[in-house]
């Protein structure tokens, strides 16, 4: 079995699709260049704010938030991460920030527990073979968003960074100021959970088919 | 399931992340493949977390950014004069 590297060329993150906004530029005050930035980024900071929050409205006030607090502090980003990290390190404490005023016994540090072994997987039924059109249906669809919203927020920033928006470890490292070893710890927590909700959510199917 | 093949199931998991990546030693990836060729329930465990990030990065419904959202981003950030047509 070979391992398998993603391509993340479906996703309008993907940096050699992203324009090269000028950093000069935007120091120097030049809106355009500003709105270029905006525009270009959008797109990726919204979805972020979608898969965070799990509801447009908040969404939304998260993605104008992003680009308030970038214009702000744009005179201290020294260039040390790419721009694109930069965003998502905002994005992603302004998702979380508003997901502490909704619950305020969030919080983010809570799965520090890094030497705690992973929960054995539980369900062992194959599903990965089905065929595509049913995996992809709304309803499957709707059972994949709905594990995404039930992931605890300091594992889901960690996914939806790495396996939504494609960042790598390093990257989700630097955007969400936690080591290396931490991110890796969460995503596969994360991973690991959505597989055993998908696989409850299939597996039930697969028997149901099943039985005359 | 014997102490042993449960020990190896055990360094499969905390290894499945990076293995699905493509980040691990070749001969990391050696014992963790010979270890799968005898044991299903890992083989269960990693092609269906493989098919569960590979359904998560296919994009799910239209996820750009709506007009309407778009032209109130730009008008509260008063770019309304750049706002790019697309």
């Amino acid at each position: 079995m070979k391992a398998v590297t993603f391509s993340n060329a479906k996703h309008p993150m993907n940096k050699s699709t992203l324009p090269e906004i000028s950093l000069e530029a935007l120091r120097a005050g030049d809106r355009a260049e500003f709105a270029r930035m905006v525009d270009a980024y959008s797109a990726p900071i919204y979805r972020l704010g979608l898969r965070m929050l799990g509801n447009p409205q908040d969404a939304e006030d998260a993605l104008q938030n992003t680009f308030i607090n970038a214009l702000t502090h744009l005179k201290d980003f020294e260039g040390r991460s790419s721009l694109a990290t930069w965003l998502y390190r905002i994005a992603s404490n302004e998702a979380l920030m508003t997901l502490r005023r909704k619950k305020p016994s969030f919080n983010l540090e809570d799965l520090q527990t890094e030497d705690s072994e992973e929960t054995p997987p539980e369900i062992l039924i194959d599903w990965s073979a089905l065929p595509e059109d049913e995996l992809l249906a709304n309803e499957s669809k709707k059972a994949l968003d709905a594990a995404i919203q039930q992931l605890p927020a300091a594992l889901r920033v960690v996914f939806v960074l790495r396996d939504i928006e494609n960042l790598s470890i390093k990257e989700t490292a630097e955007a969400l100021n936690l080591t290396e070893t931490n991110v890796k710890t969460r995503l596969l927590r994360a991973r690991l959970f959505l597989r055993e909700r998908l696989s409850a959510y299939h597996s039930e199917r697969i028997v149901r088919k099943e039985t005359p | 399931m014997s102490e042993n093949a449960h020990t190896h199931c055990k360094h499969l998991l905390g290894n499945l992340s990076e293995y699905i990546d493509g980040e691990l030693t070749e001969d990391l990836c050696r014992e963790i493949e010979k270890h799968l060729e005898g044991c299903e329930n890992c083989r269960i465990v990693l092609n269906t977390t493989r098919r569960t990030i590979d359904l998560v990065q296919t994009p799910i419904g239209a996820e750009s950014l709506p007009a309407e959202v778009r032209e109130r981003l730009f008008k509260r950030l008063q770019l309304d004069d750049y706002i790019p047509h697309s």
